[in-house]
């Protein structure tokens, strides 16, 4: 098929002659003296309102306010807006003019580029591999082996920096991915204002979103020393493990005999972290119970031990265990008694059930 | 009693007053405080008949717009396969009857995930009726005065630090389901939590006593009175703020922004592309050279 086609083509080079190049029609601006004035003046024109547009800008840069007192333009901030139009303006009459510059004064005319096979000739090709083969026998590397396998291994040694360096990726994790600050006996707290919560204050329906006492640097109500006061990157840290989601349901709601056992009067507490990969979630229906995460829509309910009930989640949602303390304030019974937030290697998967079996064993409760 | 009375009050005033004088002194201040508690504060017996008056109206309302689904005494109806027709409205209080019924979400058209807002059929003073009935069903939440959610008697400074604290409760509280300016967003099949910037907050505050429809609702023993003001303060902060990222389409993120750049931020870039590679004019004049010959 193909080689036909090569005939039929050589037979119609050989038959019909290069036509040339068409007859050149010239622009008006070639031709016409007013013509090329006025494209000249459009030009002109153009950059000039580039250079308008560049002064107000600097104008509106300086006059207009920004911020929450700052002027509206349709509902809009008055200063983003003329900034940006008038900055956008001073590039595109710039660029627009070049344009218009180019399509109607700049020379016209027809450019021809021959094309060539695109592989070298044979004779550059046989001489480069004679050269490639002249300088691997004068390297002599076929009959000296010494030097072959001690480049060989050199190049073999190579490996370990990378390896060295990977370490500074390091340390290795140890038990962090399993715990949480939560411990044994710490108030449950606002998030926000650092409140200690009695199950009194809340009403079925009611969602905290909550903290453990020692993010706010106090135990009890009482300030921590100056020494056990978590501050800075820990602080951010052990903030994003710890965050709960704490509501009040219907005792009668329940459905799970671990979430009840778990919970004070209907009250129960949620990991607010997605064991999908880690979003906080806390759009909690109160009808339903149901807390789905906004990143990928894992639904879980919280009334049945966090079961996942839909989306890519593939861990139910830990639950904290909870009591009430001598003052009548809501407190952790223990840790999160399973790692909280997304999968990780090492990570066992368990029903609820196991974990609270493994939990009343440690405890012993 | 009196004669202990007579001996404490007695004695400061002994050379001027009789024994009895104690006494008078202290029935006469009884009398005063009591007096001045009536004149100040609204008459309970009165108030009660009010209420009851108020409420015996407001079953009427009830009977006629409500009933259907809330049952004849709002104690909640199912149908006969155990779906849930209108839940029980003992308790709920008056503030949830004011929000529902005031911002046109009941009475329901037609039942389904999302109560739809519209335009409430009810005068003020009937909402107020048939609130006063439904409180009058068990206790809740009663209807917030101006005070509790209006942040206009606040100075300046006030405002900012309200609109600081209120901001951190929001975006810790709200933010999940409304946006982290009020925008509202999508939830479960096929509901949505409604825009807040536009909404009176009057009932901002009232939703979230009670908790409208799926939403949690966030009682005072949870977000305490100041707390929902301060919140009240940042949402009115956010509608005044001037859209600085230009219009939002929605605030809905990607879907309409994506859309938006995809076809009119390239379409105009394809247009550009078309006028700068087109054909320019072409005329059948030839040119002249200087000798005046057709080149």
């Amino acid at each position: 098929m193909s080689d036909s086609h090569h005939e039929i083509e050589a037979h119609t080079d050989a038959l019909l002659p290069d036509p040339g190049l068409p007859e050149h029609h010239w622009r008006p601006t070639d031709v016409d003296p007013a013509a090329e004035r006025r494209a000249e003046r459009q030009v002109a024109t153009l950059f000039g309102l580039s250079i308008l547009c560049t002064v107000l800008f600097v104008v509106f840069y300086v006059t207009l306010r920004t911020g929450i007192q700052g002027q509206k333009f349709l509902g809009l901030g008055a200063s983003n807006v003329a900034l940006g139009l008038t900055l956008g303006g001073a590039f595109l009459f710039i660029g627009v003019g070049v344009i218009q510059w180019a399509r109607k004064l700049m020379a016209d005319v027809e450019l021809v580029e021959e094309r060539h096979p695109a592989s070298s000739s044979e004779e550059d090709r046989s001489a480069t591999l004679a050269a490639l083969q002249a300088g691997l026998e004068e390297s002599g590397i076929g009959r000296r082996p010494l030097i072959r396998n001690t480049l060989l291994m050199s190049m073999g040694v190579l490996v370990a920096p990378a390896v060295v360096m990977l370490r500074d990726l390091g340390p290795l994790p140890g038990d962090k991915l399993k715990h949480t600050v939560w411990a044994k006996n710490m108030r449950v707290v606002r998030d926000v204002v650092g409140t200690p919560i009695r199950p009194s204050d809340l009403e079925i329906g009611d969602l905290v979103n909550a903290e453990p006492e020692i993010i706010f640097g106090t135990d009890k109500g009482q300030n921590l020393p100056a020494g056990e006061v978590l501050e800075g990157a820990d602080l951010q840290v052990a903030k994003a493990k710890a965050a709960t989601v704490l509501l009040r349901m219907d005792p009668d709601d329940i459905v799970s005999q671990v979430t009840r056992n778990w919970s004070v009067d209907g009250i129960v507490a949620y990991s607010k972290i997605c064991t999908h990969v880690g979003c906080p979630i806390s759009l909690n229906e109160r009808t339903t119970h149901h807390l789905l995460c906004p990143c990928h829509q894992s639904t879980f309910d919280l009334a049945d031990s966090g079961k996942v009930l839909f989306g890519p989640a593939g861990r139910h949602l830990p639950q904290l265990p909870l009591g009430v303390d001598d003052e009548g304030y809501l407190v952790a019974l223990s840790d999160y008694p399973e790692p909280v937030g997304p999968s990780f290697w090492e990570r066992d998967t368990k029903s609820p059930a196991e974990v609270a079996d493994e939990w009343s064993k440690e405890t012993g409760k | 009693m009196v004669r202990l009375l007579n001996r404490s009050v007695g004695r400061l005033s002994r050379h001027r007053r009789g024994p009895l004088a104690g006494l008078v002194l202290l029935l006469l201040g009884l009398a005063l405080s009591g007096g001045l508690y009536a004149a100040v504060s609204p008459s309970s017996a009165e108030t009660a008949q009010d209420q009851a008056a108020m409420a015996a109206k407001g079953r009427q309302l009830f009977l006629v717009s409500c009933a259907f689904c809330h049952g004849q005494n709002g104690e909640g109806l199912t149908s006969r396969d155990g779906k849930l027709i209108g839940p029980s409205l003992a308790g709920v209080g008056a503030a949830s009857v004011d929000f529902q019924v005031g911002t046109g979400r009941m009475p329901m058209v037609q039942p389904g995930v999302q109560v739809q807002k519209k335009k409430n059929i009810f005068s003020q003073t009937e909402i107020d009726e048939l609130a006063a009935y439904v409180a009058s069903l068990a206790p809740g939440p009663a209807i917030p005065s101006k005070a509790d959610y209006s942040t206009d008697g606040m100075t300046d400074a006030e405002k900012q630090e309200a609109i600081v604290r209120g901001g951190q409760i929001f975006l810790t509280n709200c933010t999940a389901c409304h946006n982290f300016t009020g925008e509202g967003g999508a939830m479960p099949r096929g509901g949505y939590a409604p825009k807040l910037l536009d909404t009176n907050p009057k009932y901002i505050y009232e939703a979230m006593l009670t908790g409208p429809q799926s939403m949690d609702s966030f009682s005072n023993g949870n977000i305490s009175p100041e707390e929902k003001k301060d919140v009240i303060a940042y949402i009115e902060s956010m509608r005044k703020q001037p859209g600085y990222g230009g219009f939002g389409l929605g605030n809905l993120g990607p879907v309409s922004e994506g859309l938006f750049a995809w076809i009119v931020g390239l379409g105009v870039l394809v247009g550009f592309a078309v006028w700068i590679a087109a054909h320019t004019t072409r005329t059948s004049k030839s040119k002249l050279t200087k000798k005046g010959t057709a080149q």
